[in-house]
Parts: structure tokens; C-alpha cells; sequence
């Protein structure tokens, strides 16, 4: 730090000053209900549609079909989510930087052809054919990052570009048959292991630990260094959500058959994503340029980086949600990736909560949207729809979740919020 | 007068058809504030977007420290250590005004420096110090900068240049749009920092600021050179006349004899400075070097290029009019 703040400091001596107009919320649950209903008000809706929007689903979904929250289905459930919720978090990604990615449907397909074609024709290791999946994923975002990023090509126009032209690639890459089956072993294992009932509890242990550790050890520096440190009750209720959130789940999945290692890897991506996002100076860099391109530019980040390496994660990990889709399916076929794919990884970061007007969402809204969308689509899967109803719900979804995301930020700027 | 830290020679910008800066000169020696003055669109925020890579020249040459430097990119100035204060303020609004502070330059941990793992607290904790310095009143410092005053906004924008310890400071009107004891803070804080040896530059419509805490003031009038002036020996008529054109005065501290009809007081600059107001059609003839657009008399006349409606000119009456 510069002498200057130290002289005065030292010289000054008095405190922060706090603004009198600032309104401090009352101690105690009743000051987290307020502040709560403010932020509501505001425009900050946070998880609240995606709460709201399960509840409902659930309800009416369970009433018409009485399998719908049975422990068989809702493993089930989770396994579908994995693949879908894995790109929606790519997705998540790009739409903080305010841009789109229309492509990642495709890509996913294409890697996972990638990926089975060298494992089954070539005769590669599945580990190494997974890695050249994820690759594929990577160079791709390169590409239509550099694009972007370089040219100044709209990322809508670059990916929809992607949309048809790795779509083409797939099937030039799967070949005449069209689909490969992929052989029982690592790559079909991804989704098809589950941990036994003890070690499902011990994850759910071990995370709550660390949860509560992390937010003490949080509290104390903040203490020591003189800031306000968020109120204990809202400590204890996030904690408690979260622990019973998961005891639930697993409680559920041991009724089945256990906690899936496909959830325990998206999960993983999750939390590895949230925290790049919100503990790094890079994940900062890409909220900021989803608030103000110019103002990022001028502190001297390279936005130019930022934004291939944004697209390269996004791909990447549209990579990923393809390898586990291949998994789950254990076959490759023209249409994987196609269909309502890309919809429904854009749905869930939106619905999450993740702005399409970019500098705003986390990580894990993209694990709550894809569970509400996955749920639609698999309830509906139950009730054995036609797909011409399928689609026609999944859109009319997608644009509630951007419908309601503009309403927001219109209260968001109705409460100087941006 | 030491060497000075920052030196340029011949800048020249074009924008299209635009000739915005030609053959422009500038030294900002260390220890010393200088003030860059000259009528709305002379091309004072263009020079200072020149120097601090937002907008490289067209031509010419910059000099910093003794050494010749190309500044391609906003991280070029950075890293030679040139902090700026943009007129169109330039602060993410979805960010908090802790992040503003530091974006670009996180503080990070030890444990977690090769992760750029952000420190929030040491952030957080800096922040609040240098604000209370600069007396800054903000509601609360992780409030989105979406939800402050222009005032509050331009505060920010300012304590943010004075974080990564910089060898130049330049700020583009940094008074516009703030109140009267943020002003005289503001002021204060440029003689502390001309004080600690650095190079000010400060760009300013309000010619008794200029006066009051520059050490030399430099005219620019459509994009040239128009003047020089030692504070301690010039007028501010004399800075006037050369704002205006009233005098091609090219050079030369505390010149003597200006000719009659000039504006006597500050007051009368506003109205003196429109095109074919009393200064503009009377020298026409003297000004055949000169570039021959005039300064749109709508810009002229209206609020600094505030961005959008959340800009500090959207309040009440332009800061110019409230400071002339
Ligand atoms: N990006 C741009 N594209 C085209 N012309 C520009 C651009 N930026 C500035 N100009 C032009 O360059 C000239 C100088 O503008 P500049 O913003 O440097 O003026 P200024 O001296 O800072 O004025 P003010 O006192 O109003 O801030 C003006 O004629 C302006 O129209
Ligand atoms: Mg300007």
C-alpha cells in the first residue's frame, strides 16, 4: 500500500465513517427476513424462482404420476442432470462475459464422437480418448473465442456458425454407421458407479465441515481486521440449508442405489467453477467485463485472453457433458448433442439465475437450473408426452427464465443496482 | 524545472476525417502539477487517452523517465506507472466498490498467489482506509458503484488511481461533478501527492482550481499547442486569452499587452468561449495554421461527454457552468 492511506491513518485515526442513511439490518433471523424481502424487491431474486419453480413442478408432476418422486426416478434424475448440467455451466460462464454460446450443443456431440470413435476404431485407452474429447472441446472454444474476441465477430453469429458446422463434423467423424456402442469400461463406468451408503454420508459430513470451517475461518479474519463479519444467524442458516439439502439427496440415493459418481462429478465441476468465479482475480476479471467492457479494458486486463479462454472453458466443459452423456447412453449416435440440448444447458444457467445481460450469476445457479429443467424433461418423459409437446414446453421454459431475467434487471435499475 | 517524468513531442490523432491532436508538446515534470486546460473539445481527454493507452497516437513521440516507450495498451501505462482518472468515468457498475478499487490489481495471499486467489479482506480493508482518506462518504463499500451518486462514482474513480503506487497521476476534470468539500479534498489530495514527488496532471475547465494548485498550465486549442504558463507570473486572463484565441500566444510566461475586448473575469469565459463569440471571428485571420474545423457549438455548449444519463453532467446545471 501506498503512504498515503498509511499517513492518514495514522494521522486521522478515526474509523470508517458509516453513512447514517445506510440501512443496517436488524441482528437475528427477523434482520435476514427483511434484508431478504429488500433484495427480493430489488430485483435480486437469487434462488428464489428456481425454489418456487421445483416445488411446482414436483407437485404436479407427482399428482399426475406417482413414480415422478419415487428414489428410483429421482437417481435417475440426477444421472440425466449431470450431462446437461455440466454444459449449462459452460454456458454459465459465457453468459457472465454477456455473450452466447450457441454452440455448445454440437460441440458436446462432436467430442463424444471424438471420443468413441478413437476408443472403439482406434483401439485408444478410454482415459487418453477421454482427454482427446476434452481437447476437441478446448481447440473449438479457442477458435470461436479468437474469432470473437480477435475479429470482433458477434459470439451469436460465430457460434451459430458452430452450431451447423460442428454439427456437420460429427457426422463426417461417426462416418456411414452413424452411431457407435460404446463397450462396458471407464467411460461407461462414469455414470453407471455409485458409492455405497456410508461413503455418501461421509461426503455429506466432510462438505458440511468444510462449509462451516471455511465460513468461521471467514469470521474470524474479518474480525481481525475490522470489518463487519456477516451476522451468525445468517451463517447458521445457510449452513443449515445446505445440510439439509444434502442429507436429503443422499438420504434418497442410498434408497436407490447410492450417491452417483456422475452427480459427484458435476458436482466437483460446480464447485471448481464457483470458485475460479468468485475467489480469483480471473473469475473477477470476467464479471467485470460482463459489466463494463471498456472500464475492464482500461484497467489494464487483457481482455482479448479473457475472452478466448471464457469460450475455451465453455467448450471444455460442453466437452465434458458430452462425454457423460455418451456415458449414460453407452452409444454415440448423429443426434447426440442435437435436439434440446443446447436449450436446456442455456435454460438452466438462466433460470439459475445467471443474466443474459452478463456480470451476474453463480456457479451453482446452474445446478439448481438444470434440476428444474431436467425435471420438466423427465417428468414429461414419465407422462409419456409426444415430443412436439416436449419442445414446445421446454421453449415456452426458456422464455419464461430470460422473460423473468429482464424483469429483474429492470427492478435491479430501479434500485440502482445496475 | 527537473527532467521531466513524462514527455511528449509532435502528437498527432486523427478519428477518420477528424484531425483531433496535431503536433501536440507536453512535459510533466516530476513534483510539479500541471494543468491542461482549453475549450470543450480542444482534445484534452484524447491527449490523456494518448498517454494512457486507451487511444495511442497517431503519431509522435512519448518519452517516459528518459526513455522512449510505446504505450499500445492500457497495461503498457500501467506498468510504466501512470494512473488515470477518466472523464467518462470508467467503473464496472454490476462490481461493488471494493472491486472497482482493485480491478487489475487484486491483492493476493501468499498461500494463493500462483491460483490469483483474490484476497477479499485485505481488499476490502485497504479500501476502506484509502475512502476514509479522501474523505469519501459511501454508504457502504460492497455496494455495487450502480447505486452511487456522480460524486460518489468519480470519488472511487479517483482513489482507484492512487492504488498501484503510481510515478504519474492524470485526472480528467476530476471536479466536475463533485461537492464543495470533495473539491477542496481533491485539491488537497493533489498537492499531497505533488508533495510526495509525484507528476500531476490534471485537466480543469475551473481556472481558479488550476491557479490554485497548479505550477504551470498548458493551453490546448483545437488540437495544438497554445500556450504555456508559469501560474506564479501569468493572469488568468492571459490563460483565457490563449483558451479562447483571442491571442495566438504560442509561448512565453507572463506575456504583456493583450488587446482590448477580452474577457475581464472568469465569469465572462463561458459565453467568450462559443465559436463567433467575441475572441473567435476577431482573429480570424491570425489563426491560417490552424486546423480550420470549429468546435461544435453544441458540444460546446453542453456538459462534458458524461456517459449516458448516469453521468455526472445529468444533474441540476452543467459542472461547468456552476464552476466558471
Ligand atoms: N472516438 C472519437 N471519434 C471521433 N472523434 C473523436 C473521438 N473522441 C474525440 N473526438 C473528437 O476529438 C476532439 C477532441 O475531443 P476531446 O474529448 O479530446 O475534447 P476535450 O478537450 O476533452 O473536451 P471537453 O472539455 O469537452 O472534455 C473533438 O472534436 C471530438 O469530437
Ligand atoms: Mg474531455
Amino acid at each position: 500500500m501506498n503512504s498515503l492511506t498509511k499517513n492518514a491513518a495514522a494521522g486521522g485515526g478515526a474509523g470508517p465513517e458509516v453513512d447514517p442513511r445506510l440501512l443496517v439490518a436488524e441482528p437475528g433471523l427477523r434482520g435476514l427476513v427483511q434484508t431478504a424481502g429488500a433484495r427480493l424487491r430489488a430485483g435480486e431474486l437469487g434462488s428464489l424462482p428456481v425454489i418456487v419453480g421445483l416445488i411446482v413442478i414436483w407437485t404436479v408432476f407427482q399428482t399426475q404420476n406417482s413414480n415422478f418422486l419415487t428414489a428410483n426416478n429421482l437417481t435417475n434424475l440426477s444421472l440425466q442432470m449431470a450431462a446437461t448440467g455440466t454444459i449449462a455451466v459452460g454456458v454459465f460462464m459465457i453468459l457472465l462475459l454477456g455473450e452466447i454460446d450457441l454452440s455448445v450443443g454440437w460441440v458436446s456431440g462432436l467430442a463424444a464422437s471424438v471420443m468413441a470413435v478413437l476408443e472403439v476404431k482406434h483401439g485408444w485407452n478410454p482415459i487418453l480418448a477421454i482427454v482427446a474429447a476434452i481437447v476437441v472441446g478446448a481447440v473449438i472454444g479457442a477458435f470461436q473465442g479468437s474469432v470473437f474476441a480477435v475479429f470482433g465477430v458477434p459470439s451469436f453469429v460465430v457460434t451459430l456458425a458452430g452450431f451447423i458446422a460442428w454439427q456437420g463434423v460429427q457426422l463426417k467423424v461417426l462416418g456411414t454407421d452413424g452411431s457407435i456402442n460404446l463397450p462396458t469400461n471407464a467411460i461407461t463406468k462414469l455414470t453407471s458407479t455409485f458409492f455405497t451408503a456410508a461413503t455418501g454420508w461421509a461426503v455429506v459430513i466432510v462438505i458440511v465441515i468444510v462449509y462451516v470451517l471455511a465460513q468461521l475461518v471467514e469470521l474470524r479474519s474479518r474480525v481481525a481486521a475490522g470489518l463487519r463479519p456477516r451476522p451468525p444467524a445468517e451463517i447458521g442458516v445457510r449452513t443449515a440449508t445446505i445440510a439439509i439439502a444434502l442429507v436429503v439427496a443422499v438420504w434418497v440415493l442410498n434408497r436407490d442405489r447410492g450417491l452417483p459418481l456422475a452427480l459427484v462429478i458435476f458436482g466437483g465441476l460446480v464447485f471448481i467453477l464457483d470458485l475460479i468465479t468468485r475467489r480469483t482475480a480471473y473469475g473477477r476479471h470476467v464479471y467485470a467485463l460482463g459489466g463494463n467492457v471498456e472500464a475492464t479494458r482500461r484497467a489494464g486486463i487483457n481482455v482479448r485472453f479473457m475472452r478466448i479462454t471464457v469460450f475455451m472453458i465453455g467448450s471444455s466443459l460442453a466437452a465434458v457433458g458430452g462425454v457423460l452423456a455418451a456415458s449414460r447412453g453407452t452409444a454415440v449416435t448423429q443426434s447426440s448433442g442435437g435436439s434440446d440440448t443446447l436449450l436446456n444447458a442455456i435454460a438452466a444457467a438462466v433460470i439459475g439465475g445467471t443474466s443474459l445481460f452478463g456480470g451476474r450469476g453463480r456457479a451453482w445457479s446452474a445446478l439448481l437450473g438444470i434440476l428444474v429443467i431436467q425435471s420438466i424433461s423427465n417428468g414429461m418423459d414419465l407422462l409419456g408426452l409426444d415430443q412436439s409437446i416436449k419442445f414446445i414446453i421446454t421453449g415456452a421454459v426458456l422464455l419464461a427464465s430470460v422473460l423473468l431475467d429482464a424483469v429483474a434487471r429492470r427492478g435491479r435499475q430501479a434500485a440502482g443496482r445496475g | 524545472m527537473t527532467e521531466p517524468v513524462l514527455s511528449l513531442r509532435n502528437i498527432s490523432k486523427r478519428f477518420g476525417a477528424v484531425q483531433a491532436l496535431s503536433g501536440v508538446d507536453l512535459d510533466v515534470p516530476a513534483g510539479e502539477v500541471l494543468a491542461l486546460v482549453g475549450d470543450n473539445g480542444a482534445g484534452k481527454s484524447t491527449l490523456v487517452k494518448t498517454i494512457s493507452g486507451v487511444g495511442p497516437p497517431s503519431g509522435g513521440h512519448i518519452r517516459f523517465d528518459g526513455r522512449e516507450v510505446h504505450i499500445g495498451r492500457p497495461q503498457d501505462a500501467v506498468a510504466l506507472g501512470i494512473a488515470t482518472v477518466y472523464q467518462d468515468l470508467s467503473l464496472c457498475d454490476n462490481l461493488d466498490v471494493v472491486n472497482n478499487l482493485f480491478l487489475g490489481r487484486e491483492p493476493r495471499p501468499a498461500w494463493g498467489r500462483a491460483l490469483h486467489v483474490l484476497d477479499e479482506i485485505e481488499m476490502e480493508r485497504r479500501s476502506v482506509e484509502l475512502l476514509s482518506t479522501l474523505s469519501v462518504r459511501i454508504p457502504s463499500v460492497r455496494i455495487p458503484v450502480a447505486s452511487l451518486s456522480g460524486g460518489q462514482r468519480q470519488s472511487v474513480a479517483i482513489a482507484r488511481s492512487l492504488l498501484g503506487d503510481p510515478k504519474v497521476v492524470i485526472l480528467d476534470e476530476p471536479t466536475a461533478a463533485l461537492g464543495v468539500a470533495q473539491t477542496a479534498q481533491v485539491l488537497d489530495l493533489i498537492v499531497r501527492l505533488k508533495e510526495r514527488g509525484l507528476a500531476v496532471l490534471v485537466i480543469s475547465h475551473n481556472l481558479a482550481d488550476v491557479f490554485a494548485v497548479c505550477d504551470r498550465v498548458v493551453v490546448l486549442r483545437l488540437g495544438r499547442n497554445s500556450g504555456s504558463f508559469d501560474v506564479a507570473a501569468a493572469s488568468q486572463e492571459e490563460v483565457v486569452a490563449a483558451i479562447t484565441g483571442a491571442d495566438t500566444v504560442l509561448s512565453g510566461a507572463g506575456r504583456a499587452g493583450r488587446r482590448a475586448g477580452l474577457p475581464a473575469t472568469a465569469g465572462e469565459i463561458g459565453e467568450a468561449g462559443l465559436p463567433g463569440g467575441s475572441g473567435g471571428a476577431a482573429d480570424a485571420g491570425d489563426r491560417g495554421h490552424q486546423p480550420e474545423r470549429e468546435p461544435d457549438p453544441s458540444r460546446a455548449a453542453g456538459p462534458p461527454d458524461a456517459p449516458g444519463s448516469e453521468g455526472p453532467g445529468s444533474e441540476g446545471p452543467s459542472p461547468k457552468e456552476t464552476s466558471l
